[in-house]
């Protein structure tokens, strides 16, 4: 039998062990034969005491193949539902044996591996941290079609399993231990089969052992079912609560709570049919192309593709931090919390110490949270040297500029500490706009020069935006590469330009707000069509909190090295800017209000001016095109990008805007929401809009090209 | 009559075993509901803005059936937002009574476009879910001398003296026809196939039918309502029918209606609606009536009321070409005819609730449709619809093609 090993021992118990081919157990081909032939040379077992399945591989099992379902087009539903219906009556054999099976979990077991363990009547874990356990498929726009919405409904109750199903949170072996995940933890690996077992052994003749619950005569759920009010509530508010949460832009949790639903209305066999259905509904959403295309690609950037290869690996020793703001304070806390030693440098002590208090307060938060020891919180704490005194910064194989965005000062902390460096050291910016190529034009060795664009909080945001300047060395950029990676984080490299890529592409949001406000658009209706397209927070929002000083001190900048509006007028903005702060005072949220005004309660409200000043209902268009103005801003933003080779590959966009500019995790990232809408029919809209609202919103020709020649952005 | 209801078309679902094993269990009841009302849309282009109401039969009105269904099988089905729906309950009746309300309200001018059928996922929400007086109300009872159906319909049988045989035999013939007219093909034009979310098949066609049943199969089938006599049905039945000294329980799982799940749907509407939706009329609603016998006896209403629905209408049995009664039992058929002087060929020809199955609130407007189809098919004018109600109800209805 290829990929499962079959061992029965002289117990009567028989022993799967799967091993199919490659590098993890997926639910392939080979899988599909292997459990047919396997449930049915256990169907027609004699003396058969139970049934323990392992695995050979260091997880147990890892679902489904992704690659597989990536490829699915609509026209296949047919033959697909098939397939799903008879891996399921696979499973559901499998836990109708007249004997218990049991699932032995030594490693990962997610999505179809964990759909596994679902059909087995009982399941021991190893008690490590390998062991990994959970229903990720929602965050990649699917749900668990291998009966796992079903039965995890019907063994855990609608107000416990919904959590898990709709969060898709994998567990560790305590959580999934504490969760009813698993029945039992073993601490040795060795332990495992033994412990299945013994358990076995145990319950030999006993009827109830070797069915599973929702089989047995009588079996309510827990919980209860429509009768108990307070399901019937919670199942009255749980759209509600979904819909202000995905704002009814993610299919898979909609068709994942409807399922969980349905298993309570129906026969245990019938509600898997629905769910078979719904999955196979799921596959061909461009919702979960676009999600799956994300995790596809976030695993390339991290894995490297864009790092120069062949050049060798080598850990940063130690740090050096110029600037202890809010960028500088976040570096010197991830980067001290990854082992590093960290040397924080600001114009005074006072002035480093204060940054380093920041590190300070989220070591106590992780203490007080159990997270880490005392001990552990000092180690790493006494990793960072606050200081005012550049001669610490020697011996640093990397030095951070963190400073604020002006250029002379950075040219001069350049020209003053790179001596500090060590002989192969790199020099990075954490500039967010300003170009590489000018900053290193004040260094003595640009091909150590780079950037590292930093997100704040640092310690929360995941993306480096790495930018090579035109001087940059292949060897520079691995450094920063593995340094970003060393800090877990994910790294895309781009080239250098103003703006780079993110703040590029993430000023047109803030841009067409801007001008939805002064056209005349209802502030309200423009801030929803934000949120309905699935960003954050509306424009109008957004600018507030980066603040229109911000914002008028970049285009300063910007004027001043004569860059201005060089991707794109941006006059009505700085018109805007002008109005709001010179004539109203209103320069962000930490600035006395913006487009908001911001009650002491927390709340906000429109600023009432903000009505007066540029509201005309008259000028009113449809929401339609408020929302596909907010959207295609910066879609557009990135095919520029991608076509000026600020960006180097189109996974570097995707990820980028996903992970550093809040892109809505629909559309997979802002180039991979071209290819799912279609890129003709994008071309198409874009014309639209263009006729409409102006020439920002004409398809720049690699859109056009792209269309021409049938391709994707890939 | 001031103005013509016609009946533009008359779409119903295939039926299917109301039991977790049914093809259709799967299917929730708006959506059994909302396929019809999409298909509707679809085969006519239809400006859903136009319909003034939906009106949709529903028995066992509770839990996923409860709450006005019919509105939300509106929303189900995505219509737009000013067609409202009205869910009614007239037991068996209720479909036939929402085509004969919206019939009403197109006569009266009042409203142009209607909807009017039913739905019943009897697997879903069992029969007798929704409680009610009618058998658990112990005073109401002492008043009404309620007995079940089955017990009613037994006390037919033996009040006409038809045996065992004799009812078999018609259950027999109704699975003879409904098999031939659906392998035929007859019902195709107006069985509209369930399908899912993927577009993938869930059902076609009626799969309750047992062609292959034989008079030495149904001749096996216990007694259904036998232990319910004994247990004192029969005593307030003889109560009341005192030239009997017993009832014989002839009526089997095999002679009466199936427990099915299914649902209907008929568009109704005026000339001018008509006209200006280029909708072609297929038949018109003659007249309607409804009316109640002795609620002990109870199913012996669609007699009369197919009487009171002729003299209304100033026709005679004479005038109608096919007869449609639907088969909650045997006896109900039988009874039916024998009121009526009927020729069982001009009855039921394509079979009944019997062998098709008995979707309780859906089942009227499923009659419209078999009998609309196959007037068309024969090149015949007029049938008569009736059902059976509990309560001693009896509903009717003519139909005419124009």
């Amino acid at each position: 039998m290829s990929g499962f090993r079959y061992e029965k021992d002289s117990d009567g118990i028989v022993l799967v062990t799967m091993d199919l081919a490659g590098a993890v157990n997926t639910m392939g081909p080979e899988y599909r034969t292997a459990m047919a032939q396997t449930v049915a040379r256990l169907e027609a077992e004699n003396d058969l005491t139970g049934v323990v399945f392992a695995s050979a591989k260091n997880s147990f099992f890892a679902g489904g193949d992704l690659q597989e379902i990536l490829a699915v087009e609509a026209g296949a539903e047919a033959p697909l539902f098939e397939r799903v219906e008879s891996i399921k009556a696979d499973l559901r054999r499998l836990e109708r044996l007249p004997v218990p099976v049991v699932a032995a979990i030594n490693g990962a077991a997610l999505g179809g591996g964990y759909e596994i363990c679902l059909a087995c009547q009982y399941r021991v874990a190893w008690r490590d941290r390998r062991v990994q356990l959970g229903l990720p498929e929602v965050t990649l726009g699917l749900l668990p079609g291998g009966g796992g919405v079903v039965r995890l409904v019907t063994l855990l109750g609608l107000e416990q399993a919904l959590p898990i199903l709709l969060e898709g949170k994998s567990f560790g072996a305590e959580a999934a231990l504490a969760a009813g995940l698993v029945d039992e933890l073993v601490d040795d690996q060795t332990q495992l089969i033994a412990a299945a077992k013994r358990w076995l052994l145990a319950h030999r003749g006993d009827a109830d052992a070797a069915s599973q619950s929702w089989d047995r005569k009588g079996f309510r759920i827990p919980g209860g079912d429509f009768s108990n009010p307070a399901v019937a509530q919670l199942v009255a508010v749980a759209p509600a609560r979904l819909i202000a949460q995905t704002r009814g832009l993610l299919p898979a949790p909609e068709r994942i709570l409807a399922c969980a639903v349905e298993a309570l209305r129906v026969d245990f066999d019938t509600a898997l049919r629905a769910e078979s259905r719904a999955f196979i509904s799921l596959l061909t959403t461009p919702q979960a192309k676009n999600l799956i295309t994300g995790f596809f690609q976030r695993n390339d950037v991290n894995s490297g593709a864009s790092r120069p290869a062949g050049i060798e690996t080598r850990p940063v020793k130690k740090v050096g931090v110029l600037g202890a703001g809010m960028m500088g304070q976040g570096i010197a806390y991830v980067a001290a919390k990854a082992g590093v030693e960290v040397v924080l440098k600001d114009i005074s002590r006072e002035a480093a110490e204060r940054g380093k208090a920041y590190a300070q307060k989220q070591l106590d938060k992780d203490v007080a949270r159990g997270r880490i020891d005392g001990a552990s919180r000092d180690a790493t704490l006494a990793r960072i040297t606050a200081t005012a005194d550049a001669e610490l910064l020697a011996g640093c194989d990397l030095i951070i500029e963190a400073v604020f965005e002006d250029l002379a000062l950075k040219r001069d902390l350049t020209q003053a500490c790179e001596k500090y460096l060590d002989a192969d050291g790199v020099w990075a910016s954490n500039t967010s706009s300003l170009p590489i190529g000018m900053l290193a034009a004040a260094s003595a060795r640009p091909d150590h020069f780079i950037g590292m664009h930093f997100f704040s909080p640092v310690d929360r945001m995941p993306l480096v935006e790495i930018i090579c300047g035109e001087s940059t060395s292949e060897q520079t950029l691995a450094r920063a590469y593995d340094f970003a990676r060393q800090l877990r984080k994910t790294p895309i490299v781009v080239n250098d330009a103003l703006g780079f890529f993110t703040s590029r592409t993430f000023g047109t949001y803030l841009d067409e707000g801007v001008r939805l406000l002064h056209e005349g658009q209802h502030p309200l209706r423009i801030e929803a069509a934000g949120r309905a397209v699935g960003m954050p927070v509306g424009p109008l929002a957004l600018s507030d909190e980066v603040s229109q000083q911000l914002n008028r001190k970049i285009h300063d900048t910007w004027r001043e090295l004569g860059v201005l509006d060089s991707f794109g007028e941006q006059v009505v903005w700085r018109e805007v800017l002008a109005t709001m702060i010179d004539e109203h005072g209103r320069g962000g949220r930490h600035h006395g209000g913006g487009f908001y005004q911001y009650e002491a309660d927390g709340g906000k409200v429109i600023w009432p001016g903000l009505y007066e000043l540029y509201y005309r209902p008259e000028r009113a268009v449809p929401d339609a095109d408020l929302r596909d103005r907010l959207l295609f801003r910066p879609v557009l933003e990135s095919l520029k990008c991608l076509q000026d080779k600020v960006l180097r590959c189109v996974a570097d966009g995707n990820v980028g805007s996903l992970l550093g500019i809040g892109a809505p995790a629909w559309t997979g990232g802002y180039l991979q929401f071209v290819n799912t809408y279609g890129v003709a029919r994008f071309n198409a809209r874009c014309g639209e809009l263009a006729a409409r609202y102006g020439e920002r919103f004409e398809a720049p020709p690699i859109a056009l090209e792209k269309a021409e020649r049938g391709e994707l952005f890939v | 009559m001031v103005n013509h209801a016609f009946i533009y078309d008359a779409l119903r679902t295939p039926r299917s075993r109301g039991k977790r094993d049914g093809a259709l269990h799967e299917v929730r009841p708006v959506e059994l509901g909302a396929g019809l009302l999409r298909e509707l849309q679809r085969r006519h282009d239809l400006d859903t803005a136009r319909v003034d109401d939906v009106l949709m039969g529903c028995v066992s009105a509770i839990n996923e059936q409860g709450s006005d269904v019919a509105k939300m099988i509106v929303q189900q089905a995505q219509w737009s937002e000013t067609v409202p729906g009205v869910q009614l309950d007239r037991f068996c009746g209720s479909a036939l009574e929402a085509v004969n309300i919206a019939a009403q309200k197109i006569a009266s001018g009042w409203d142009d476009l209607i909807v009017a059928g039913g739905v019943e996922s009897m697997s879903r929400v069992p029969m007798g879910s929704g409680g009610g007086a009618l058998a658990q109300d112990p005073e109401l009872a002492f008043r009404s001398g309620y007995v079940p159906q089955g017990i009613a319909a037994d006390l037919i049988a033996t009040l006409e003296g038809w045996s065992r045989e004799q009812v078999d035999a018609f259950a027999l013939q109704s699975q003879r026809r409904a098999a031939r007219a659906r392998d035929s093909g007859w019902f195709d034009r107006s069985v509209v196939p369930v399908r899912d979310g993927n577009g993938l098949l869930i059902l076609e066609r009626d799969d309750f039918i047992k062609p292959d049943t034989s008079a030495a199969d149904l001749a096996t089938l216990k007694p259904a309502f036998q232990a319910l006599g004994d247990l004192g049905f029969d005593a307030v039945a003889l109560r009341k029918y005192t030239s009997l000294d017993r009832i014989e329980h002839v009526h089997t799982a095999g002679n009466a209606s199936g427990i099915v799940d299914g649902a209907s749907a008929v568009l109704l509407g005026s000339e001018r609606a008509g006209r200006e939706l280029g909708l072609t009329p297929r038949a018109r609603v003659v007249c309607a009536a409804v009316l109640a016998t002795d609620p002990v006896l109870m199913l012996a209403g669609p007699g009369p009321a197919a009487k009171k629905c002729l003299a209304r209408a100033g026709l005679s049995a004479a005038d109608i070409d096919l007869w449609e009664i639907n088969e909650a039992f045997a006896a109900v058929a039988m009874r039916y005819m024998k009121d009526l002087d009927i020729d069982p060929a001009s009855t039921n020809v394509n079979g009944g609730a019997i062998a098709l199955g008995h979707p309780l609130g859906a089942t009227g407007a499923m009659l419209i449709g078999i009998a609309l189809d196959e007037l068309e098919r024969r090149g015949l004018r007029r049938a008569m619809i009736s059902l059976c109600i509990a309560g001693g109800m009896g509903i009717s209805t003519i139909i005419e093609r124009v």
